[in-house]
């Protein structure tokens, strides 16, 4: 072994499965609408940029992932692609769904992302056909194809779903502890070394110049070598794929806090931009305490509420819990979910008396994976400003960097021109039925 | 610049525990216990979902235009269950009943006859319905 600090354990006899959702965005836009069951369909990013995600007819089409709708325009003219805003209300309550009912499947679950987690099946000799039964679940309760990689580590785990989702003959279920040794390495042989969980672009790009192209041969390496030519990273990744298990289940998530920032107006308020400037104001000391941890939010929470001891005033009281795509401590973008948060909970007519915000779902900025539907170059560049000003306002002070919405009035329209119904989070919005 | 009305107390609390959302009151550590109307309706959360109806071709049914109905996904469509199916690709809601091999998808209102699914007609069973919410009006005061 390795040795170092690593705790690794010998993963012989354990199924690890990795599921996930195919194509998962497209798949929730489905359950819903049957019209766009055979036609290509891809997802953008917030105000509708980039395919985030792609059916299968538009992965054949040749899109890739990232790439700019308005590029797309003449393709999806000729094919009749359908391009969708993001419904990231939709795709966060069937996610919570679907992991609620992976869970009954072990007592051991790590969620990983939005559409991914890990289950310790055990000892399970039957594991690949408890993956079916998973498959079978999920497709009839909730409408959304899954694929299932099983393994006795982590890493081959993740990367047996790999080959179930590219392999039809595994019918979506891909147990690589039921592989003959030769049946595995055979296999193996044939995958592309980058497709290893954790190797990366460039990581693929040196084992290829040291002539390791496939999983097999990095799986054949010497991981003490390894270690020394790469990182602890690589040399637990080599580990992993030769079954030796060096990454455990994340299954008890830290305790999670949240931060909360209100208080109650000096005097009443009643136009709405006014109570953005509030929330604004909120939202930025609430971010810097959590940057300040080095915690990044994956939802908000914004409430506001008239003066219930008023009583002869009208009465109103209203939060909303708004996602956040991929969890950042990003001042800008966590504003402009509040600010949408605050406009479908305004309403007008009612005298003010109290907001707040609550950062919630937090978790450690460096423990998080790099999130696939994150726009890297962006995220890149807001970190440098949001580390910029954090630098300023410790030399000049808290006040001293605003938002412009805090103070001056501003449009906040978020581009969405295509978005569906949330049609499990709103009454307004609940799919219709028709008798006639 | 507009200075904003900043009011000159400003709350910064760490919460620890699990409590998502909403208003700290001062009741929060007694045992509130209320009934929940979704105890009643929604046996499995994970996999009910909330329709709205349109159309009165199910009145038969206690099923009128306007209602709202909560479905299950994860039971089994039976004989005689009422689903909301994909018929031709929309949504309809109707009984299923299976006569004689034959998949009849049935109203309960004289003006809509049955439908008998063929086999080139594309049929899906999306979920089934298990309670229809009626809303009552309140009558006209005088």
């Amino acid at each position: 072994m390795g040795g170092g600090e690593m705790v690794c354990t010998s993963g012989a006899n354990r199924n690890i499965a990795l599921i996930d959702g195919n194509n998962f965005y497209v798949s929730c836009e489905r359950v819903f609408n049957p019209l766009l069951w055979d036609r290509p369909v891809v997802v953008l990013s917030n105000n509708d940029g980039c395919a985030v995600a792609r059916s299968n007819e538009s992965k054949a089409l040749g899109i890739k992932m990232g790439e700019p709708w308005f590029r797309l325009q003449d393709l999806a003219q000729r094919h009749g692609i359908v391009g969708l805003s993001s419904n990231y209300a939709l795709y966060a309550d069937m996610s919570q769904r679907m992991m609620r009912l992976l869970g009954n499947f072990s007592p051991f679950q790590e969620v990983y992302s939005i559409d991914e987690c890990f289950l310790d099946l055990g000892v399970e000799p039957d594991a690949t056909d408890v993956g079916q039964m998973m498959r079978r679940e999920i497709a009839d309760s909730l409408g959304l194809p899954v694929g299932v990689g099983i393994g006795p580590t982590k890493t081959l785990a993740k990367l047996a779903n790999h080959v179930a989702k590219k392999r039809p003959e595994y019918s979506g279920v891909c147990n690589f502890n039921t592989m003959a040794t030769d049946d595995l390495e055979r296999l193996l042989a044939e995958i592309e070394v980058g497709e290893v969980w954790g190797v990366g672009p460039r990581g693929a790009e040196k084992l290829r110049a040291m002539g390791i192209t496939s999983v097999l041969l990095l799986r054949r390496s010497d991981s003490s070598q390894m270690r020394k030519r790469f990182s602890m990273v690589m040399e637990r990744t080599v580990q992993e794929l030769k079954g030796v298990s060096c990454l455990s289940l994340e299954i008890v998530a830290p305790p999670r806090q949240q931060i909360q920032s209100s208080r109650s107006f000096g005097q009443a308020v009643y136009a709405q931009d006014e109570l953005g400037e509030a929330v604004l104001t909120f939202l930025r000391r609430g971010v810097r305490r959590m940057r300040g941890q080095g915690l990044v939010a994956g939802a908000i929470h914004v409430f506001i509420q008239t003066n219930p001891f008023r009583e002869r005033d009208p009465q109103y009281r209203q939060g909303i819990t708004m996602p956040v795509p991929s969890p950042t401590s990003d001042e800008l973008r966590l504003a402009r979910i509040a600010v949408r948060g605050l406009s479908m909970i305004y309403k007008p007519g009612y005298a003010y008396h109290k907001a707040g915000v609550l950062l919630m779902e937090l978790e450690n900025s460096a423990s998080r994976q790099g999130d696939l539907f994150a726009d890297r170059q962006a995220d890149g560049k807001s970190a440098a400003l949001m580390d910029t000003l954090d630098a300023m306002r410790k030399r000049f002070g808290a006040e001293i960097i605003r938002m412009a919405g805090e103070g001056v009035r501003q449009r906040w329209a978020v581009r969405a021109a295509n978005r569906t119904p949330r049609y499990t989070t709103r009454w307004a919005e609940i799919p219709t039925a028709f008798a006639c | 610049m507009k200075s904003p009305s900043v009011p000159r107390q400003i709350w910064v609390s760490v919460m620890t525990s699990p409590v998502y959302a909403g208003f700290p009151s001062p009741a929060q550590d007694e045992a509130m216990e209320q009934l929940d109307i979704e105890q009643l309706l929604v046996e499995h959360p994970s996999t009910t979902f909330f329709w709205r109806v349109e159309g009165c071709s199910m009145d038969g049914f206690g099923i009128h235009h306007g209602d709202y109905l909560v479905v299950d996904r994860a039971v089994p469509a039976a004989d005689g269950s009422v689903v909301i199916a994909i018929l031709n690709g929309g949504f309809v809601v109707k009984q299923l009943v299976r006569r004689r091999g034959v998949v009849v998808l049935r109203s309960a209102h004289p003006d809509y006859p049955e439908i008998c699914v063929t086999e080139e007609q594309d049929l899906a069973i999306w979920g089934v319905v298990r309670w229809s919410v009626h809303r009552v009006p309140i009558g006209i005061s005088r």
